[in-house]
């Protein structure tokens, strides 16, 4: 078995409102990646996939806070260290972390070089300005990014551009998880591609040695990542590898997310397309039942009351419903028979 | 709009400086119907200090009470003759070698004290011994200067005057004689004293702020109008109109305003400057900033797409931007309308403290109470304070209020500084 | 985890799924026009820089039809959208409503074509005047539409229909404010809108791009049924080429404004021609076939 790169157990993180309620938007999130692989996170917005990547990092600032639980990185426990130790030790060499909006957070009177060498400096390197430039070049080579970017103003640079540099820069010291939130919905269709192509290659020479990339684009998050975890109401719903996840879901949340896809395939112009009904529940008060029930086509009463656990039922598949696997899969089969 | 003016008072900052606002401003609006004196009124010469005067010759006449204060020897030995000063007659006594055996700087031996300080004392011979210790001029200058006060008995019983001049002893006044204060036909409390022209600085501090606050209200009013206005139609209309609206803005942007002010207001002269023409042209030279902004947040709300629904929907350009664009900016309005008047009182105060305020024989401003202050030496020789500190007091209590209210609308208004 | 339980399931709501009308693959070219253009061009001068947004473009837009005009962000498809309404001029070229050259010189003219056509746009926090409430939206249609002096019964009668239209309930949301609706509620109330106001072609921007891909069934749903009811035609501007492929009767597709591929979406999605066309296709994230990264040059 691989090394866990990744283990991530029972975390609970919550935001405290001006009003001074608790939210708890990370809900005892259980998950681990191995080595050399990626994980993609689904789900609607305001279900808390962008909170767990902010969660993951150990990192936190008002109004997040960290609750309970514990993020094992490559063996070493990042809970509980406070902000400055996790800036200096976790923050870009074993966790790096890419907000969607990264390409326009460079300071733009700076050249790209300098961010660099303030990431070296922030984890007190020993290394000296030649070496820092030396292994930059090496990196931007590396990457296929034009050195001669090292020496320019981040405004120079086009949107898609900006973007792999950012990537690259806060990847300069090999971080052992990746964390991308939304890092190419804000770029057109051929710099994202390019983008994906470049984190791809980054995790093939090693560079990156894991990857968690959050997108709500489906289709995207089918081709860049090798498992998909479905999140629904700060709670995981159901995890298995992009391809089952994608054509098979168990979870009837996971199935009508699935089937809200459109992509310009032959065939595609004759699926039917269906919308969940209703808002995902306010998680301020979350609902006592399963979170899902309220929207459920198949809830029965019960649901509406009774927790339900997360099921593993083994090949890396986990879900969470009351229902087993074999009766959700008879009724879907006699909904599209 | 009501959830809103709730949050407005909900916020601690804008509750304080309306409170201290609303203070100053009821101060002024009720203080004229309980002190009905004009406020350029001398009443006497010079400065005055602060406290109750009473009328020498009224008490006379009022009726007395026995009152019989077991301190008030004390008192009166102490008020003719600090003890301070015992001591220094001691000192010098002792100094110059004459018997003080058994003098001490008690009211029992307070007689005594100055009998052997008259035996022994002459300015001639103080000046030509120089004893130790007394050997500086200003040392012997405070020693004439007591020898002078004691050259008058300190402790014969007064004789009461009947008339101007006419001086007969009507009867003996006994040391447990009182008046009530309110009972003497003329008594005048003067809590800040008097300025330079004897005039009630309370009256006059109160009359002043009113003004004042007139000046700034108009001022901010005209600023803000004038502003709102450019701003709406160079933000909406834009080509051609914008820039040349902003090619005026741009020059007074360029021109000091302050300067601008100092030259036109000089140019008018003392006489022809009216409190109206002041806030005029005090108004007409600070629009600039709000109509800048108010352009910048009504092109930005221009492209918002509530406004081309609405144009969609066919509404007038008045219609739009009476219902579409000024209830998005009103809140921005308000804060720079309490900002204009709180500079506008500045403004007002820094010209009148350069001597180009309004015409000084009119009416009091709190400008002009300054540069009275500073005219007739109220810092420096005569250290009247009561002249010019609670006038820098008010004009900072209602810069401070204005501004406090003015970030406890922005925490309200602007959700990015909610904490 | 055991249930002695069947599994019941609950009917599902057909406002939920999108329907399509009778015929999904009808042939619109035979339908009277109702907005062409030829020609139709932009330029804006910012200084000394000359932009042209929109370059020489022909369009002819059915009755009924259901046009989407594709375009990545700076492609000029907003310009095109703002040319369309009327709310800018086009510095060249001709457009015609309804066969007749198209007029809005004066603001007579302008409020009488805005009769024919209204707009959904794609953010809907930013489509409502914070300070009208829900009520005054709906009124404000009805009195636009001649019902100003209609008795207050049937005023409420018309915005509960229009209401009920869109799967929501008037009585709970009188007295409230758009803004205390989620995303998708103000748009489907943007919907209700367009239901009361009838007009000739309904231009929606984005309108699903800031709404959950699993609510957006129920927006495309609400718009269908309006087209198939009153036969507007309506132009879908979008980025997203597959929901673009899944709706449309016929594709524009827009780069650097210019148009430079339109067709049946079968044509021009399946079997693209022009090499922009064929890029976006290839580069667009795809289930069934694979997303070949190796064609993609790292600029």
């Amino acid at each position: 078995m691989a090394k866990k790169m990744l283990e991530v157990n029972q975390l609970t993180t919550k935001y405290i409102t001006r009003q001074g309620e608790d939210v708890y938007s990370v809900d005892h999130v259980t998950l681990d990646i191995e080595e050399g692989k990626s994980l993609g996170i689904a789900g609607e917005s305001g279900c808390g996939k962008s909170t767990l990547a902010l969660s993951l990092m150990g990192y936190y600032f008002p109004p997040l806070h960290y609750t309970s639980g514990t993020i094992v990185v490559d063996g070493k426990d990042i809970t509980g260290l406070d902000p400055d130790t996790v800036r200096k030790t976790v923050l870009g060499s074993d966790v790096a972390y890419i907000p969607q909006a990264a390409m326009n957070a460079l300071n733009p009177t700076r050249k790209v070089g300098k961010f660099i060498e303030d990431v070296i400096r922030a984890h007190e390197l020993p290394m000296d300005k030649k070496q820092i430039r030396e292994m930059a070049e090496q990196r931007f080579a590396k990457l296929g990014l034009p050195v001669d970017a090292l020496d320019k103003h981040s405004v120079e640079l086009s949107g898609g551009m900006r973007q792999r540099v950012v990537i690259a820069v806060s990847t300069i010291l090999n971080p052992k998880v990746l964390i991308a939130d939304e890092p190419s919905s804000a770029l057109d269709v051929t710099s994202q591609k390019m983008v994906i192509k470049m984190m791809k290659d980054m995790m093939a020479q090693g560079m990156v040695k894991s990857m968690i990339f959050i997108t709500h684009e489906l289709p995207l998050l089918y081709n860049v990542t090798d498992d998909i975890m479905v999140m629904y109401a700060g709670q995981i719903v159901e995890r298995g590898s992009a391809k089952e996840m994608v054509f098979d879901p168990i979870h009837p949340y996971s199935r009508g997310l699935m089937r809200s896809i459109l992509v310009p395939e032959e065939g595609t112009r004759d699926v039917k397309l269906t919308a969940i009904p209703g808002t995902p529940p306010n998680l301020k008060h979350p609902p006592i039942g399963c979170r899902f029930a309220d929207r459920c086509r198949y809830a029965t009463a019960a649901c509406k009351v009774n927790q339900q656990p997360l099921l593993d039922i083994g090949g890396g598949r986990s879900y969470r419903c009351a229902f087993s696997e074999k009766e959700l899969r008879e009724v879907y089969e006699r909904e599209d028979g | 709009m009501k959830h809103t003016l709730k949050n407005v008072f909900h916020s601690p900052r804008f509750l304080v400086g309306f409170i201290i606002f609303m203070t100053i401003l009821l101060t002024v609006l009720i203080y004229p119907y309980f002190v009905t004196r004009d406020p350029l009124q001398g009443l006497g010469k010079g400065f005055l200090s602060p406290g109750t005067y009473v009328s020498v010759y009224d008490a006379n006449n009022t009726g007395t009470y026995r009152v019989e204060l077991p301190e008030a020897d004390d008192n009166r030995l102490e008020s003719s003759l600090p003890v301070k000063d015992r001591q220094t007659m001691l000192d010098y006594l002792k100094a110059m070698g004459a018997d003080v055996t058994g003098l001490d700087t008690s009211n029992e031996n307070f007689h005594q004290l100055i009998e052997v300080w008259k035996a022994n004392y002459s300015d001639a011979d103080a000046k030509a011994k120089k004893y130790e210790g007394f050997s500086t001029q200003a040392k012997r200058n405070e020693l004439r200067r007591l020898n002078n006060r004691l050259s008058t008995d300190v402790s014969v019983p007064m004789s009461v005057t009947k008339g101007e001049g006419d001086s007969a002893t009507v009867s003996t006044v006994a040391t447990s004689d009182y008046v009530k204060v309110t009972e003497v036909a003329n008594a005048i409390t003067l809590p800040l004293g008097t300025d330079n022209f004897g005039r009630d600085t309370l009256t006059e501090l109160v009359k002043a702020t009113g003004i004042s606050l007139l000046v700034g209200l108009l001022a901010g009013s005209i600023a803000t109008s004038l502003g709102l206005l450019i701003g709406l139609l160079a933000g909406y209309i834009g080509g051609v109109v914008d820039d040349i609206l902003m090619f005026i803005c741009n020059i007074f942007t360029v021109i000091p305003g302050f300067v601008l002010l100092i030259l036109i207001y000089s140019a008018l002269g003392t006489n022809s400057r009216s409190i109206t023409t002041c806030a005029i042209i005090i108004g007409i030279t600070s629009w600039v900033w709000t109509a800048r902004s108010v352009r910048s947040q009504v092109i930005s709300l221009r492209n918002r797409d509530h406004v081309n629904l609405s144009k969609l929907s066919g509404h007038s350009l008045g219609r739009i931007v009476l219902t579409d664009i000024l209830p998005y900016i009103a809140s921005y309005v308000v804060m720079a309308f309490i900002l204009q008047v709180s500079s506008g009182i500045l403004a007002e105060a820094q010209l009148s403290m350069l001597g180009l305020g309004p015409n000084p024989n009119e009416l009091p401003t709190l400008g002009l109470m300054m540069n009275w202050s500073k005219l007739f030496g109220a810092y420096t020789s005569s250290n009247a304070w009561w002249a010019y500190f609670p006038v820098i007091l008010v004009i900072a209590l209602i810069s401070f209020s204005l501004n406090l209210m003015n970030t406890g609308l922005d925490q309200v208004f602007n959700p990015t500084l909610r904490d | 985890m055991k249930t002695d339980e069947k599994i019941s399931v609950q009917p599902e709501d057909t406002r939920e799924s999108v329907t399509f009308g009778s015929d999904r693959n009808k042939d619109f070219s035979k339908e009277p026009l109702c907005l062409s253009g030829k020609g139709v061009t932009r330029v804006f001068h910012t200084g000394k820089t000359t932009t042209v947004a929109v370059d020489h473009v022909n369009f002819e837009f059915h009755k009924g039809e259901l046009i989407s005009i594709v375009g990545e962000s700076g492609s000029g498809k907003t310009t095109l959208s703002k040319i369309l309404l009327g709310l800018l001029e086009p510095t060249e070229g001709e457009i015609f409503f309804k066969g007749q050259p198209r007029d809005i010189s004066t603001g007579a003219k302008k409020k009488e074509y805005w009769k024919g056509i209204q707009a959904i746009f794609q953010d809907p926090f930013s489509s409502y005047n914070v300070f009208h409430k829900i009520d005054a939206v709906l009124l404000d249609c009805i009195n636009m539409r001649g019902g100003k002096n209609l008795p207050k019964e049937k005023k409420i009668e018309m915005m509960t229909e229009a209401c009920s239209f869109v799967n929501l309930k008037f009585a709970e949301l009188t007295n409230k404010y758009p803004f205390e609706l989620s995303g998708g509620q103000m748009q489907r109330l943007m919907i209700a809108r367009i239901f009361l106001l009838k007009p000739d072609i309904l231009l929606a921007d984005e309108p699903t791009s800031m709404i959950d891909a699993c609510s957006r069934a129920t927006i495309l749903d609400m718009l269908l049924n309006l087209r198939n009811e009153t036969g507007m035609t309506v132009i879908f501007i979008t980025h997203d080429i597959g929901l673009a492929y899944y709706i449309s009767d016929s594709v524009y597709i827009m780069e650097h404004g210019k148009f430079v591929e339109s067709g049946r979406p079968d044509e021009v999605m399946l079997t693209p021609k022009a090499p922009y066309t064929k890029r976006l296709i290839s580069d667009v994230p795809k289930i069934h076939e694979p997303w070949d990264l190796s064609t993609v040059e790292i600029k």
